[in-house]
């Protein structure tokens, strides 16, 4: 088609424009530019920091000693700081992402912005870049919290690279639902709740479905000396939980032991099919597509008629 | 390749609206409306909260998808091919926010780069559309800064930035006061003289009737009438407006005026009597003659042109009050 072969031609020439698009180019200047980027960053920190310097100070007092430091103790933090982070994230996530197009809808600039020429993929892919950015800068600026703990040993780089590829996995995951609620919903504070609620059910809900899958499995098992391939799924609920992903990925014999649960069998054990945080970032990898895709969808109004 | 763009011509008018309804719920905000505007026209859009002037032009600027009918913007049907549709318009809705953040030249370049316009382009362009606007001096301040009309103006700079040959403006002297609501049609006036289509909506009508070429009246969510004010006025037969002055005679006048057909009310004034004829051309023509014959000694007998607001309520009144 000539017209849009035209328009393409006319359009972004140069590699910075098709690297930068006017949508991402806009969110970064402007989130930079808000007070807010900044305090976010302050407290996220601040908030980081006392967890760890918290842990470290208890975890030497307990351990009797002061001044010293062993391998094991380091690791020990090393997971603490871990999940604390998780934690953060997950609450951060949601709120970073949760209202970048409502607000656009609430502050009256959407309609602007979708009578322009960047196709509703930009505009929500660019979006959710440039939240995801923000959330790489702050976790990469607590790194030198990090740096404390290989003064002791205890952590490979390998291991911590892991972590982190984690969590840049559960910022997209995160601020996927949080677009795609932003842009179902209109109002901002209804899409955070949304969010927020999503971000709760995946932490808590899959491990209260687990625990009560479990035990109805293990009444079962009393009940009716139970045979052993009915049960092995029950494992695959915690596939689903970033907190048991996260402990699979610090200690990878994590995984073995949840599916040995259920295939526990007179004693005859099987290994696990794949670790733990693999099958949860399969399963987050289709969802987080899904949730994108829907988003692309539903920004614009379907204007073609059946 | 396909032929996405139909009867691509000089001649094809740059909106065609055929059939065209929408409903929010139980509410119908357009009930079938048809409307044709010729490339280069500029078109007021007139008619009460509510009628459905928002949401023709929402269609139009492919926000929003019609239930039924076609809307087509320069040959391109908007359902279809939107993407056409966005290159050849510049839209203002009534209500619209600015990214308080940006300066006034980065809010500008961003728009510029949304439409795919190279940055060498824009930054010869952009300065000029700020000429345009009247908003040079402004160019490096923060668009929170910004008064209401210069946010106006600033939003109206932005539609053209990718020279757009339809503009829909919606309310864009909302909520303005009366130097910028001035400032504002001075610039409408300009981009009329640069050949640019116009579909206008506003509530200031008598500002409306200097600049635009024709008018439409929508109602209820249908269209009561199209055309320029004279034509709807005849077709319409709203009543005109007579100012009779006399030398003298005047309560004789009154008297003889009362018992004339058509005329409907009559208003006396020191050395003037204004008179509310229902009749047309031929009638009024045959009232000066009788007066005239009967020995009136008259100084002027004139008709008041009815403005685009004296039209509008004419007829919103008839919509409103079918008996």
């Amino acid at each position: 088609m000539s017209v849009q072969k035209t328009a393409k031609a006319g359009g972004f020439g140069n590699w910075r424009s098709k690297m930068i698009n006017p949508v991402l180019d806009k969110e970064f200047r402007l989130r930079m530019r808000s007070p807010r980027a900044m305090w976010t960053l302050f407290f996220y920190l601040l908030a980081i920091g006392l967890i760890s310097l918290s842990a470290i100070y208890l975890t030497q007092e307990l351990s009797g000693r002061s001044g010293t430091y062993n391998p094991e103790e380091s690791r020990v933090l090393f997971y603490f700081l871990s999940f604390a982070q998780l934690g953060l994230i997950s609450f951060m996530a949601p709120g970073l992402t949760a209202g970048v197009i409502s607000g656009e809808r609430e502050k009256q600039t959407l309609n602007l912005l979708l009578t322009t020429q960047q196709s509703s993929t930009t505009i929500i892919l660019s979006k959710l870049l440039s939240s995801l950015s923000f959330m790489v800068l702050i976790v990469i600026s607590t790194l030198p919290i990090y740096g404390i703990m290989f003064l002791y040993g205890g952590v490979s780089p390998k291991q911590l690279l892991l972590v982190f590829v984690f969590y840049l996995f559960m910022m997209l995951v995160l601020g996927s639902f949080g677009i795609l609620f932003s842009t179902l919903l209109k109002r901002t504070m209804i899409s955070v709740i949304s969010t927020y609620g999503i971000t709760l059910f995946i932490y808590a809900g899959t491990a209260i479905l687990f625990f009560i899958m479990l035990s109805v499995w293990q009444q079962a098992v009393n009940n009716q000396g139970m045979t052993t391939s009915s049960y092995t799924w029950i494992g695959h609920i915690l596939a689903l939980n970033p907190a048991t992903a996260l402990y699979s990925i610090l200690e990878p014999s994590f995984s073995d032991s949840v599916y040995t649960i259920n295939r526990w069998n007179g004693g005859q054990t099987k290994g696990a099919p794949m670790a733990l945080w693999q099958e949860f970032m399969i399963i987050y990898s289709v969802l987080s597509a899904l949730a994108l895709w829907l988003s692309v969808r539903k920004l614009r109004p379907r204007l073609k008629k059946k | 390749m396909e032929n996405i763009q139909v009867n691509y011509e000089e001649t094809v008018p740059m909106i065609q609206i055929r059939g065209l309804s929408k409903s929010f719920g139980s509410f119908q905000a357009l009930k079938g409306i048809d409307l044709t505007i010729a490339k280069g026209t500029v078109f007021g859009f007139v008619g009460p909260n509510g009628a459905g002037k928002s949401t023709t032009m929402s269609i139009l600027a492919t926000l929003m998808a019609p239930d039924s009918g076609i809307a087509m913007v320069d040959g391109f049907d908007v359902t279809k091919h939107p993407h056409e549709v966005r290159k050849r318009i510049g839209y203002m809705p009534d209500f619209f926010g600015v990214y308080d953040q940006f300066k006034t030249m980065e809010y500008m370049h961003f728009y510029g780069a949304s439409y795919g316009i190279p940055k060498a382009e824009r930054d010869e362009l952009i300065p000029n559309l700020l000429e345009l606007v009247n908003l040079s001096d402004k160019k490096d301040a923060y668009v929170d800064t910004l008064s209401r009309g210069m946010k106006q103006r600033l939003c109206l700079a932005r539609c053209l930035v990718h020279d757009p040959e339809l503009l829909i403006l919606d309310e864009p002297a909302s909520g303005l006061d009366p130097r910028a609501r001035i400032e504002m049609r001075e610039i409408l006036k300009e981009l009329k003289t640069m050949g640019k289509t116009i579909i206008i909506s506003s509530h200031i009508l008598p500002e409306l009737a200097e600049m635009v070429d024709e008018i439409g009246v929508i109602e209820h969510g249908l269209m009561r009438a199209i055309g320029n004010v004279n034509e709807i006025q005849n077709r319409l037969r709203v009543k005109r407006y007579l100012h009779i002055r006399l030398l003298d005679k005047m309560d004789e006048a009154e008297t003889f005026l009362r018992d004339r057909p058509h005329v409907n009310k009559l208003l006396r004034e020191e050395d003037k009597i204004n008179v509310h004829f229902g009749g047309g051309d031929e009638e009024q023509a045959e009232l000066l003659r009788s007066m005239m014959s009967y020995g009136f000694e008259i100084v002027s007998f004139s008709e008041a042109q009815s403005n685009l607001e004296d039209v509008f309520l004419e007829i919103t009144r008839g919509g409103a009050d079918p008996s």
